[in-house]
């Protein structure tokens, strides 16, 4: 039993957004309660005032390294980073080695994060087997063994026909595909956005139309073929662009973008930065800005960090030979935050974004809300905490982040998995064994 | 940079009459001007060279060679040189093999600034001899060397300096002692 | 003013008194290459290596015979007979070659970025011979040179470069020594080797060589790669070769002192025609011997000198 007390209450799926009192019992939300607080309560209290109390945050994008990456990250430690960042869910994304193209890998990863993982874990299949574009997984048997959604992400499923079929054959399932949109022939050889930072560095350029192109194809095949389709880490102006027409014309298309597209932009790399390296990569402030509009007109339906931890020595190299990728589980939540601190953003946008979009999305059912009978899933945000994000506090196995060293403000107080404390910062609120 | 003179050893006029006597040194110990070569130790003996190379021609007619030689590519302390100065030109567009060559230099002073002179020279050919004229000599000498010809003997400490300025107007020429502002010498 | 740089990675943020310092100290040496003993002692006992991660024996060549005139150890290392091909990464590679402790190292590598990257983990001097397509200093500056001791001042003057530019460090670096000093630039190219971009560095773009030529004082041709060709950057190497192809009649609209400069090697018959390339006013070879002058002056200015501060 669990009162967390005297917190603002904000969970947009129950359009509730108010100072109050939430019961946790065996595992699932009871009540929302207003006024005073239960004098005569049983359980554990944790005080919550002048704190956000929310929906745990699911984080849909996220890279586990394990199976087969374990120096860079495994399922203990990324978990545990996901609750140091206010997470309580996370969906994994497949390129592993072997590729989640299986159901046994799925099982794996769910076994395996019962057994060490801190959060939630919800595996994503690929789409295609070994991720190599050519055939269809076993999307049935993948589904049952626990995936949650499909996507080739690392790589793009390069096949027009092919994204055709598996968005026409996953069509009466509700099985959702994610893509990581990139036309990998424009894309080809490039390390950084194409433009004039790249152009001054020397560095040879990924055009936005690369993105751009492979997410007006998804789009039309979605129409095409009726199916859903949900583009991941939307990076350009003309995505948001295209998402926001695809949604006009009542498609069944979804988008997500990561912070550091609203928070950075190609300057980053300046001095060769490789922890600015990703892909896609940082575009230019045009894309930032649009990015921005589309988070506040509701074209972009989720945050998600795409973390993606490498270790130090294929970072520490010359910019074109390192790896893409930076990790975000423990930034992401503050990085969001931030949209608020600009007066535009509302504090029920960005739960809605971190925890509500992403529950819809993928279907979690009892997730992404605090209504009565919910999952116990909480986060407690302590929304004005200025903190610095240094080396020391980073749980991932990799430090690949351009934001060590950033002033940042919010933090998750307390993240409550199942009604289990699983990091606190809270004095007195320690995490449960 | 301007150093308060200390005390005034020549001026313009002094100069001359120091440079008039050297010139005839030389004339006299090379019995003419014949074979003889004037390099001047980039930048103080330049403006020398010149000066006795024209007083050579008034006495004798003739128009000896004259050349220049910029010594920073040959100096022994290049690492402790201080961050990098400005190369100044070497011109010698004369064969020097089998030539007297008269050195000539503004200061002699720890010797290691005719060493390296003495290096480049031979690296542009090999000369008969290699004699030197200094307007000034301050003393404390780390290398053996000694010049043939010497205007001014000029006893000094390490923590003085002697100041040549043998720019523009050759009225205005002098030479004086001064307080180092850093105890560099040289 | 006073040298005080430890590096030379790029000309992006050297100030014009940094390029005329380099240029000045350049003559100086370039006299030392008139003598009958080509050498002086200023780098005895200092070691220079030239660490290549691409062919060129022209560059490397002339940067062995820079440190060797300076009385410098010269040792060369380059990829076909390094470890790289073993998969050592750069930095250790680099690193093994630090331990030897060389005074500096010269190095040139596909990657841009890659001399930066060694510097922030290196203790030696480290000279870009040329780095990707981001810079070529050496390059940029013996240009500069050559150019000034042809026409005696660099601003005002119209400088045509033809060819690759998206692809040319070679480029980038002129950007910085003639632009800075005030030449008119014009970059010429097939549209899809011509970055648009490349024209918020003050150059004028063009696709028409006959505009660039027009008038232009002095006309610099890059090199075209036959692998780009394969990419369909242009139709055909024909075709690149009428469009942007330097000959006799489109240089008669070039000013009657107009001079050719290339860095070499030269694809005869394709940017250059066989006569122009060996006609009077072609200053390639006069570039040649600018390099190892500007070159000498590089490494003079990295190890001559004091370090103290470091």
């Amino acid at each position: 039993m669990l009162l967390i007390k005297g917190g603002r209450v904000i969970d947009p799926a129950s359009r509730r957004d108010e100072v109050g009192h939430l019961v946790l019992v065996d595992g699932k939300v009871k009540e929302f309660l207003a006024g005073e607080a239960p004098g005569d309560f049983q359980g554990r209290v944790i005080p919550a005032e002048g704190m956000w109390v929310t929906p745990g945050l699911i984080d849909m994008h996220v890279h586990l390294r394990e199976p087969g990456y374990e120096w860079k990250e495994d399922i203990r430690s990324g978990t545990l980073a996901a609750a140091a960042g206010g997470i309580t869910s996370l969906a994994c994304m497949a390129n592993t080695r072997p590729v989640n193209d299986h159901p046994e890998v799925t099982r794996y990863i769910i076994d395996r994060a019962r057994r060490e993982g801190t959060v939630n874990v919800f595996p994503v299949a690929a789409v295609t087997r070994g991720l190599e574009g050519k055939e269809m997984t076993d999307f049935s048997e993948l589904a049952e063994a626990g995936a949650v959604a499909f996507s080739d992400d690392g790589k793009p499923v390069a096949s027009a026909l092919l994204m055709r079929r598996a968005l026409e054959y996953a069509r009466p399932f509700g099985y959702l595909i994610m893509t990581h949109s990139e036309d990998p022939e424009l894309a080809e050889g490039g390390s950084a956005n194409e433009g004039w930072t790249a152009l001054k560095l020397g560095i040879p350029g990924i055009p936005a139309a690369a993105e751009d192109v492979a997410i007006a194809r998804e789009i039309l095949l979605a129409r095409q073929t009726g199916g859903r389709v949900h583009i991941q880490h939307v990076s350009t102006k003309m995505g948001v662009d295209l998402l926001r027409m695809a949604k006009r014309a009542g498609l069944a298309v979804t988008g997500e973008t990561a912070p550091q597209y609203f928070t950075l932009t190609d300057a980053a790399l300046e001095g060769y930065n490789t922890n600015a390296k990703m892909n896609p990569p940082l575009r230019g402030e045009e894309d930032r800005m649009a990015i921005h509009e589309g988070i506040l007109d509701g074209t972009i339906d989720a945050v998600a960090s795409d973390h993606a931890p490498h270790e130090e020595y294929v970072k520490r190299c010359e910019f074109v030979a390192a790896a893409n990728g930076i990790i975000g589980l423990q930034t992401a939540l503050p990085l969001t935050l931030a949209l608020v601190a600009g007066g535009r953003v509302s504090p029920s946008r960005v739960v809605d974004l971190l925890s509500a979009g992403p529950a819809r999305l993928l279907s979690l059912k009892g997730k992404g809300t605090l209504a009565a009978g919910a999952d116990a899933d909480v986060t407690v945000i302590d929304p004005e905490r200025e903190w610095v994000f240094r080396e020391e506090d980073v749980r991932s196995k990799s430090r690949n982040s351009p934001f060590l060293g950033w002033t940042l403000r919010g933090r998750a107080a307390a993240t409550i998995c199942g009604g289990h404390v699983r990091h606190s910062d809270l004095p007195g609120v320690g995490v449960d064994g | 940079m301007k150093i308060p003179p200390v005390k005034t050893i020549l001026d313009g006029k002094g100069v001359e009459r120091v440079l008039s006597r050297l010139t005839h040194e030389i004339l006299e110990k090379n019995k003419g001007a014949s074979e003889i070569v004037l390099v001047g130790i980039a930048s103080g003996g330049i403006p020398l060279s010149r000066v006795i190379r024209k007083k050579i021609l008034a006495i004798e007619g003739v128009e000896v060679p004259a050349g220049f030689v910029d010594i920073t590519l040959y100096r022994d302390d290049l690492a402790k040189a201080g961050y990098q100065t400005r190369l100044k030109r070497t011109e010698i567009p004369f064969s020097i093999d089998e030539k007297k060559v008269i050195l000539v230099d503004d200061v002699l002073y720890t010797g290691r600034t005719i060493r390296a002179a003495m290096d480049a020279l031979m690296d542009f050919g090999r000369p008969r001899n290699i004699q030197l004229a200094v307007l000034i000599d301050r003393g404390h000498r780390e290398l053996p060397i000694r010049a043939d010809y010497v205007g001014r003997n000029v006893p000094t400490s390490r923590f003085e300096t002697v100041e040549v300025r043998v720019e523009g107007n050759p009225e205005e020429w002098s030479v004086f002692l001064a307080e180092t502002p850093a105890g560099k010498g040289e | 003013m006073e040298w005080r740089r430890r590096h030379v990675l790029g000309l992006s943020d050297f100030r014009p008194e940094e390029i005329e310092f380099v240029i000045d100290t350049a003559r100086s040496m370039e006299e030392v290459l008139t003598r009958d003993i080509k050498k002086v002692p200023a780098l005895r006992g200092k070691t220079v290596v030239n660490l290549f991660f691409e062919a060129s024996t022209r560059t490397r060549t002339s940067f062995e015979m820079a440190g060797k005139r300076l009385s410098a150890d010269v040792v060369n290392f380059s990829s076909s007979t390094s470890s790289i091909t073993k998969g050592e990464t750069l930095l250790d590679t680099a690193r093994n070659i630090e331990a030897m402790k060389p005074n500096i190292l010269v190095i040139r590598h596909p990657a841009s970025g890659a001399p930066h990257f060694l510097s922030r983990h290196l203790s030696c001097s480290i000279v870009n011979a040329g780095d990707g397509a981001n810079e070529h200093p050496s390059q940029g500056l013996l240009d500069l040179y050559t150019i000034l001791k042809a026409k005696g001042k660099v601003a005002g003057l119209k400088i045509a470069i033809v060819g690759d530019i998206l692809h040319s460090r070679v480029v980038r670096s002129d950007l910085h020594s003639l632009g800075r000093m005030g030449a008119k630039l014009w970059l010429c190219g097939p549209a899809t080797l011509v970055p648009r971009e490349m024209a918020r560095t003050g150059a004028t773009l063009t696709s028409d060589i006959r505009e660039a030529v027009r008038d232009a004082d002095v006309i610099i041709m890059l090199r075209i790669q036959l692998e780009r060709q394969k990419t369909s950057y242009f139709p055909s190497l024909r075709e690149y070769s009428r469009m942007y192809g330097l000959n006799r009649p489109l240089f008669s609209l070039a000013k009657d002192d107009a001079v050719i400069m290339h860095p070499g090697p030269i694809n005869r018959g394709v940017e250059l025609s066989d006569e122009l390339a060996d006609c009077h006013q072609s200053l390639v070879l006069d570039q040649v011997a600018s390099g190892v002058a500007v070159r000498m002056a590089l490494l003079y200015l990295l190890a001559g000198g004091s370090h103290a501060a470091h």
